[in-house]
C-alpha cells in the first residue's frame, strides 16, 4: 500500500515535471514530436529506475556506514554519469535496435536533474529500497507523461497563429503552467 | 584587452542571459523563484559555485584530457556545490531548508557545465572570472526579478493576492511571460531571431556529453 501510495504521488499528484521542476530542460527540448517525447521519456525512466537503486546501495552501504555523507553529491553524480555511459555501451552492444531508436537521447540523461534529484531525494527521505526503485519508476512514468502531453500540445500549437514574441520558449512556458494547473486537480487524491 | 573584459561581463547581463535568453538552469528558476530572498540566495549560490568552477576550469584546461572533461568539470563544481551546501546548512539554516535539494542541484544546472564547456576551457584565467561574475549576475537578477513578482502578487501586497503565483503553475507563467516581453524589447532595438532551443546549451547537447 505504501509503494502504491508513493507511486500515484510521484506520478501524478507530485508530478516531478509540473510541481518539482525536475527534468525541465528535455522537457522544454524535447517535446515538441510525440515519439521523440516518448523514447525520452522511455531512456530517463530506465536510467531513474537504475541510478535509484544503485545509489540507493552507495548511498546506505558505503557513504553512512562510513560517515561520509558529505560525498554525497560527489559520487552520485559519478554514478549518474557512469551508469549511464555503462547503459549506453551496453545498449549499443546487445540491442543495437534500441540503442537507434534511444541511443542519442542517453548522453543528455546526465545533465537531467530528475535523476540526481530522485537520488537526493529518496536519500532525504530515508526511503527504504524498494521504495526508493518504486520511487524511480514513478518519478519516470510522471516524466514521461508530462514530456507526451506537452508534445501533443505543441504538435498542435505550431498550427496555431501565436504572436511573434510569444513563439518558442514563452509559449511552452504558458502552456507548463497552464498543464501545472491541470494537475493541481489531482491533489487532493492523497493527503499528505 | 579593456573592452573585452567589459563586454564579457555584460554580455551575461542581457545579451545572452542564461534564464531570458539561454534558457540555461531552468529548474532551480522556476522552483526556489517563490519569494525574492529565496530567489536572490539562490543566485548567489550558484553564482559562487560557477566562479570557483570557471576559474578551476580555466586554470586546469591543459591538464584534462579531452575525453573525460566533462566528468572532470562535474567533479569540479560537485565539489564546490558540497562546499557552497556545507556553508549554507552551518550558517543559513532557513534558507537552506527552503531551497531544500535544490541546492545540491546546482551540480546540474546547465549554466555552469555550459560556462565551463563553452567558455572557461577555452580562455585565460581572468577572463573565465570575468564570464563566471557577469554570467552568474546575471542569473542572480532574473532570479531575484521572477522571485519579486511572484511574492509581490502572491502574497497580495497589491491588495487581492493571486494565489496562483506562488504554486508552479505561476513560475511557468511569469517566466513565460517576462520572456515574451524580453523578446519585445529585443525586436524593438535589433531584430532578432527568438532564442533558440534549450538544448542548444553544450552540457545538454547530444554531442556535449560523451
Amino acid at each position: 500500500m505504501d509503494l502504491v501510495l508513493i507511486f500515484i504521488s510521484a506520478a501524478i499528484v507530485n508530478n516531478f515535471v509540473l510541481s518539482y521542476f525536475l527534468g525541465i530542460c528535455p522537457f522544454l527540448g524535447v517535446s515538441n514530436k510525440l515519439d521523440k517525447a516518448l523514447s525520452m521519456g522511455a531512456a530517463t525512466t530506465f536510467v531513474l529506475v537504475l541510478s535509484a537503486a544503485v545509489t540507493w546501495l552507495i548511498n546506505n552501504l558505503l557513504l553512512i556506514p562510513n560517515n561520509l555523507p558529505f560525498l554525497q553529491y560527489v559520487s552520485f553524480i559519478i554514478v549518474i554519469a557512469s551508469l549511464v555511459q555503462f547503459v549506453e555501451m551496453f545498449m549499443r552492444k546487445f540491442t543495437p535496435p534500441l540503442y537507434r531508436s534511444l541511443g542519442i537521447y542517453l548522453p543528455l540523461i546526465t545533465t537531467n536533474c530528475a535523476i540526481l534529484g530522485l537520488a537526493l531525494l529518496s536519500a532525504l527521505r530515508n526511503y527504504n529500497f524498494s521504495q526508493s526503485v518504486v520511487f524511480g519508476l514513478a518519478a519516470g512514468v510522471g516524466f514521461t507523461l508530462a514530456l507526451c502531453i506537452m508534445a501533443g500540445i505543441r504538435e498542435e500549437l505550431d498550427l496555431a497563429p501565436i504572436p511573434e514574441p510569444f513563439k518558442g520558449a514563452p509559449i511552452t512556458l504558458i502552456v507548463a503552467g497552464l498543464l501545472a494547473l491541470a494537475f493541481m486537480g489531482f491533489a487532493g487524491l492523497i493527503s499528505g | 584587452m579593456k573592452k573585452g573584459l567589459m563586454f564579457e561581463f555584460l554580455k551575461g547581463l542581457w545579451d545572452e542571459s542564461p534564464t531570458f535568453r539561454q534558457l540555461l538552469g531552468m529548474c532551480p528558476t522556476l522552483a526556489v523563484t517563490t519569494s525574492i530572498i529565496n530567489g536572490f540566495s539562490m543566485g548567489i549560490a550558484t553564482s559562487f559555485v560557477l566562479l570557483c568552477s570557471s576559474v578551476i576550469v580555466s586554470l586546469l584546461r591543459s591538464v584534462i584530457p579531452k575525453e573525460v572533461r566533462i566528468a572532470a568539470y562535474v567533479v569540479i563544481i560537485a565539489a564546490f556545490v558540497t562546499v557552497a551546501d556545507l556553508y549554507l546548512k552551518a550558517n543559513f539554516a532557513g534558507i537552506s531548508k527552503a531551497l531544500g535539494p535544490f541546492v545540491p542541484l546546482i551540480v546540474v544546472n546547465c549554466i555552469i557545465l555550459g560556462r565551463a564547456e563553452a567558455f572557461a576551457s577555452k580562455n585565460g584565467i581572468v577572463p573565465a572570472f570575468v564570464d563566471g561574475l557577469g554570467m552568474g549576475l546575471g542569473f542572480t537578477i532574473a532570479l531575484t526579478v521572477i522571485g519579486a513578482i511572484r511574492e509581490v502578487l502572491g502574497s497580495g501586497m497589491l491588495g487581492e493576492p493571486w494565489v496562483i503565483m506562488i504554486l508552479p503553475s505561476g513560475a511557468f507563467i511569469t517566466l513565460g511571460l517576462l520572456i515574451a516581453l524580453m523578446n519585445v524589447i529585443k525586436d524593438k532595438t535589433r531584430a532578432r531571431p527568438a532564442p533558440a532551443c534549450p538544448l542548444a546549451c553544450p552540457g545538454c547537447s547530444p554531442g556535449g556529453v560523451s
